[in-house]
């Protein structure tokens, strides 16, 4: 048993309190402190993603209780792939976070990022669906300290709206594991891929319905059609760094609903396999549509990011609807490029907003290193519209090659397709009114107050080029890295062998 | 029992709903609680209801028991919303004292006419 696996969730669980009650007074030590840790789940992340290459599925009994009794953790190629993609951001958006001092405009910033570290990787990484819950719960009441980090009054009232969405969406997770403890008697993910089969179709009415709770929650994190309006509230609101780390929440859900409705719910168990792909389908090509639209009557720069992080969760969602082993590997791809390039488009977007007055899209006067900045912006909207040379191109022609089928390839391409061309017009619209239509200098008044945020110093634009720089290196080893994501999905359509992992091989069989 | 049981979880969830639609921040706050109290009755029951049974097998075999898992999940769910309800209380007090008002429906636009009246 490696005791590596539990370390993601141990480390920022043992350094979040004591950044909170030894160093808050103390921005300096308490910054040292968070990089540090975070710098360590990076090598930790990367570590485990080495263990999870070899293609077994490894397994944290918690209190080396056996699987259905106790908890346990599964390091497979996928959670691997989700704490690496974790911990990678948190890297990039907590160096983003101390070089522009956002962490330092409201207190415990640091210990409520390592929380939600915590929450993310436990999530990825837990087997058990009550577990879930819990990791949601740490994440969730982490990110709503973050939300309305350094306050203000837009902020506290997009931050009630959220957690008022999300504490109903936590009681909507209780009721679907009630309903689904009912109906099996189990909470284990192994246990209940296990069980289900077990149940005659003609009386699994009521673990349809728990399978049909749990993807509304899932759905609801996802930012999915029709429970996603609380998200271009919500991240154009939050502070610029949280709105970027917010980049791999909606991905929790999404990951959810893949580790979930695949491996309990999944392909081969006739009571509830077709529910995921009948409704998340339908859903997912109305939330690009709501994605798509947005960009284009967004009048606010970050509610225009905003909604493009909606449009590319319904890109991911098509892809995971279609519940096979090559659509997957095409969301997995598209997954970790809509990441980075939600987070570089918030965290290029903080720049900009900072050297300017609001950050409605309207004309004011060209601020220092618009160049730059519109380089930068630029790069980072075609990552997102999906445009060579970025990753963007390579993840839409991936999800778009596995839709093949008949009965989608009408539907999804013309979304697809459809939705990408409206977001490259709202960008190009966004970015030249932000850029290029900017009237000219007057010396009033207002132009000595802007002298403070001037020129970005290197640290500042670091994290935005160091995310620019992984949609680059994603694009050019995307050989190698749709490899891995390739053994990654096989391995997660691989029941029997996640079951045998987890229960111990003679369980599997019975 | 079965009645009462599941009636009380229908009427505390339809409670939970309606306040949840009021739309003020403190009625969504009571709306929330009664929801949590409504998912605990509900989670208490899915290990089916037993009446006078030790929630252990007894030493020499006895068969009937009433099941510990439920009441171990509702006591982390009792705990988790007691948490949530106490942060929602924060943050909607912090809401009401920057804005003026506890509405929580208000989209970007009407915030000028929403000072006006008050």
């Amino acid at each position: 048993m490696m005791h590596a696996i539990i370390l993601p969730v141990v480390l920022p669980a043992m350094l979040a309190p004591l950044i909170g009650f030894v160093m808050r007074h103390d921005i300096t030590l308490a910054r040292t402190a968070s990089v540090a840790g975070t710098v360590v789940s990076f090598a930790i992340a990367i570590g485990l993603a080495q263990l999870a290459a070899g293609g077994e599925t490894h397994i944290y009994r918690l209190g080396d209780w056996p699987a259905p009794f106790g908890i346990v953790l599964v390091l497979d190629r996928l959670s691997a792939l989700m704490v690496l993609l974790t911990s990678t951001l948190a890297l990039i958006v907590l160096i983003h976070a101390i070089a522009t001092g956002w962490d330092a405009r409201g207190r415990h910033f640091h210990a409520l990022f390592q929380f939600q570290l915590m929450g993310i990787c436990g999530a990825f990484l837990t087997g058990d669906v009550f577990n879930l819950f819990v990791f949601f719960e740490v994440l969730l009441i982490a990110s709503y300290g973050l939300m309305i980090h350094s306050g203000g009054r837009e902020r506290m009232r997009a931050g009630l709206q959220y957690v008022v969405m999300n504490l109903a969406g936590s009681t909507l997770f209780l009721f679907a594991l009630g309903t689904l403890y009912g109906a099996t008697g189990t909470l284990n993910i192994a246990d209940l891929a296990a069980r289900i089969p077990e149940i005659p179709a003609e009386e699994a009415a009521l673990v349809r319905v728990a399978a049909m709770l749990l993807m509304i929650v899932f759905a609801v994190k996802a930012a999915l059609f029709p429970v996603q309006f609380w998200l271009p509230a919500t991240y154009a609101n939050a502070p610029a760094p949280v709105a970027a780390l917010f980049a791999i929440m909606t991905k929790v859900g999404a990951y959810a609903i893949l580790r979930v409705h695949t491996i309990s719910f999944g392909p081969g168990i006739g009571s509830t396999e077709d529910l995921a792909s009948t409704w998340l389908f339908p859903a997912a090509i109305v939330t690009i549509a709501v994605g798509a639209f947005g960009v284009i009557g967004a009048r606010r720069l970050m509610s225009l990011i905003a909604f493009s992080v909606v449009g590319s969760m319904g890109t991911l969602l098509v892809a995971v609807a279609a519940f096979s082993p090559g659509a997957t590997t095409a969301a997995l791809y598209y997954m970790v490029h809509s990441t980075f390039a939600a987070a570089c488009l918030f965290l290029i977007g903080d720049l900009v907003v900072t050297r300017r007055r609001g950050d409605t899209l309207s004309a004011v006067p060209a601020t220092v290193e618009n160049g730059l900045l519109a380089a930068l912006f630029f790069a980072a909207a075609i990552g997102m519209a999906g445009m060579p040379p970025l990753s963007g191109f390579l993840g839409k022609l991936l999800v778009l090659d596995a839709l093949r089928d008949p009965g989608l390839i009408g539907w999804a391409w013309t979304a697809i397709l459809v939705g990408s061309l409206l977001t490259i017009v709202g960008f190009a619209r966004a970015g030249s009114v932000l850029f290029w239509k900017s009237t000219e200098a007057t010396l009033s008044a207002d132009a000595t107050e802007d002298a403070p945020a001037a020129r970005a110093t290197a640290l500042e634009l670091a994290p935005a080029m160091a995310g620019l720089a992984m949609l680059a290196g994603l694009a050019i080893f995307a050989g190698p890295v749709a490899t891995y994501l390739e053994a990654a999905s096989a391995q997660l359509y691989d029941r029997a062998g996640y079951m045998s992992a987890v229960l111990g091989p003679a369980e599997a069989e019975g | 029992m079965e009645i009462l049981i599941a009636s009380t979880v229908g009427v505390l969830t339809a409670g939970g709903v309606y306040l949840i639609l009021r739309l003020r921040s403190f009625p969504v706050i009571l709306g929330i609680a009664l929801l949590s109290y409504a998912v605990n009755v509900f989670l208490f029951a899915s290990g089916r209801l037993a009446i006078d049974q030790s929630p252990i097998l007894a030493k020499y075999g006895e068969a009937s028991y009433t099941d510990p898992l439920p009441q171990a999940l509702v006591l982390t769910a009792i705990v988790i919303s007691f948490g949530m309800t106490a942060v929602l209380v924060m943050i909607g007090l912090a809401a009401y004292l920057e804005a003026g008002h506890d509405r929580i429906d208000i989209v970007e636009g009407e915030d000028d006419a929403g000072d006006a009246q008050s």
